[in-house]
């Protein structure tokens, strides 16, 4: 083959990007999918110059990428882990932004009887009882925490569930995605059900409990662990995300009438080890 | 079917309004397959050639194991580029990691193989019609390669466009080293799961066969510019 350096040189190895203005978030699938970071993204370039690379990953990975140094920050959802990673050292402090609220989505004929019921402990037992499929996010995510922690409260274990229990190791949409083609019962963020569109025939059957109470949390990683870190852009960006202007962008945000996160980041109860419970959305 | 339908009008519309995003996905996704494939190339054929004609003690073995690391799984080879290029591994000062280079470093592991597999079967047999005549006119090794990759240009085409095929529609290494950031290394095959994952069928067929168009269009971009420059020749 004759050299063709037409070829070899438009298509040259990439150049690094600029770094100039340029930082990266790890966040998590739920609050990707919600459609939240697509309003905040674009107010952040204009207020403050930053433009924020989003690494969309569980909690679990978004953690480990916190850790290892390889973005400025994280915005994830699971309290315990999030209080391991700063004792650790790997972040600076958890900074509280706003809660969003998980639902119970599950087949509209509802076979579990999930509708009638007044706890989501009890919505689990309930469906445990009946052995009606379910899907768990299985991935070590902030929501799979979360589901993990309902089946505990339950006094339930998981790993002996039989084969109606199906852990796909998975982000939120592909699970949802599984959840509908198996018409199972599944623990989803309200922001991701909303966004998704793939519903099939199922349908929210239980909210409401305060127990399925979901608070994001911002941590700049730490500088001193890592110093490669843009720990400057990293605090402003945090100036900014519990700005009044974010606050504003973040209650508004609406899907199909339905405010999705309330913004908590003034409420000093909100970061405690055991939040007071706020209303539900809605 | 109606999924289908949806998603081929899909394609339709971002090929028709040329959505800015999907030529930017699209670009990006050509940049970094033909970057992958021109550095791939540049080791895989000239290795190749060199096992079809050098003999030495561990040939067999060395060509039993090329033939295995075709098979090189992908999301493997991802997973070993992420943590070498990780701030905490030992690549890690580069600050490489989730950018377009590493996926173009990713993608020549996974198709230097492949590529110089078939380089090596190819030149192997046209090494049996010339092996006498190169011989006997007492060349270098070097003029025996030079040859050899001349006149087996044509298979080696292919060959080239056999690693483009593999690199073109991979999705699960850069998935983990390019991370799917928007407007920085979303690719066509990472924008398809992100889309799928979100319930969008139609969007993500829609790509699917903005990307299976592509691959052809490439192809046959490649053929005719052969054919024209060296017409008859072949």
């Amino acid at each position: 083959m004759t050299p063709r350096p037409l070829l070899a040189g438009t298509f040259l190895l990439a150049a690094l990007p600029v770094q100039a203005q340029e930082m990266r978030m790890a966040v998590t699938t739920s609050f990707e999918n919600s459609g939240l970071a697509d309003v905040l993204l674009p107010a952040i370039a204009e207020d403050t110059g930053i433009e924020v690379q989003l690494l969309v990953v569980g909690t679990g990975q978004a953690i480990r990428l916190g850790e290892a140094g390889d973005v400025d920050a994280i915005l994830v959802h699971a309290q315990a882990a999030e209080e391991e990673f700063v004792s650790a050292g790997f972040g600076t402090a958890r900074q509280p932004i706003m809660y969003n609220d998980f639902v119970i989505v599950g087949p509209s004929e509802d076979p579990a009887g999930l509708a009638d019921l007044s706890s989501a402990v009890a919505a689990v037992t309930a469906v445990e009882m009946t052995e009606a499929p379910f899907v768990s996010r299985g991935d070590d995510s902030g929501t799979h925490k979360a589901e993990l922690a309902l089946w505990s409260e339950a006094l339930l274990d998981p790993e002996t569930f039989g084969p109606w229990y199906n852990a796909v190791g998975a982000g939120m949409g592909s699970a949802l995605n599984t959840a509908a083609g198996l018409n199972a019962y599944i623990l989803a963020d309200r922001a991701s059900w909303l966004n998704f569109g793939n519903k099939g025939d199922l349908a929210v059957l239980f909210e409401g409990d305060p127990a399925l109470y979901n608070q994001y949390t911002y941590i700049p990683v730490n500088p001193e662990r890592h110093p490669n870190v843009q720990a400057d852009l990293a605090m402003e960006l945090q100036d900014w995300l519990t700005s009044p202007a974010a606050q504003e962008l973040i209650d508004n945000y609406t899907i199909a009438g339905e405010a999705l996160f309330v913004f908590n980041a003034d409420d000093p109860e909100a970061a405690s080890p055991t939040p007071p419970a706020p209303a539900p959305i809605e | 079917m109606n999924d289908i339908t949806l998603g081929l009008l899909e394609a339709a519309r971002l090929v028709m309004t040329l959505d800015p995003e999907l030529v930017a996905i699209s670009l990006l996704s050509l940049r970094v397959t033909l970057s992958a494939l021109v550095f791939a190339s540049l080791i895989a054929i000239p290795l190749g050639t060199l096992l079809a004609i050098q003999r030495f003690r561990f040939r067999r073995t060395a060509i039993a194991l090329l033939n295995a690391l075709m098979g090189l799984p992908p999301v493997v080879v991802g997973l070993v580029v992420y943590v070498l290029l990780s701030r905490s591994g030992p690549l890690g000062v580069l600050g490489l990691l989730f950018t377009p280079t590493a996926m173009i470093a990713a993608q020549v592991i996974i198709i230097t193989p492949l590529i110089a597999s078939v380089t090596h079967q190819a030149m192997r047999d046209l090494w049996s019609d010339y092996h006498d005549l190169l011989i006997s006119l007492n060349t270098s090794k070097a003029q025996r390669i030079a040859t050899l990759m001349w006149d087996g240009r044509r298979t080696l085409l292919t060959a080239a466009l056999a690693g483009f095929g593999r690199a073109i529609g991979e999705v699960g290494a850069i998935m983990i080293v390019g991370g799917n950031i928007d407007n920085a290394t979303r690719v066509l095959t990472t924008a398809i799961a992100l889309e799928t994952g979100k319930g969008n069928f139609a969007l993500a067929l829609g790509l699917g066969f903005v990307l299976i168009g592509l691959a052809i269009a490439v192809n046959f971009a490649i053929h005719a510019l052969s054919r024209t420059e060296r017409e008859g020749r072949w």
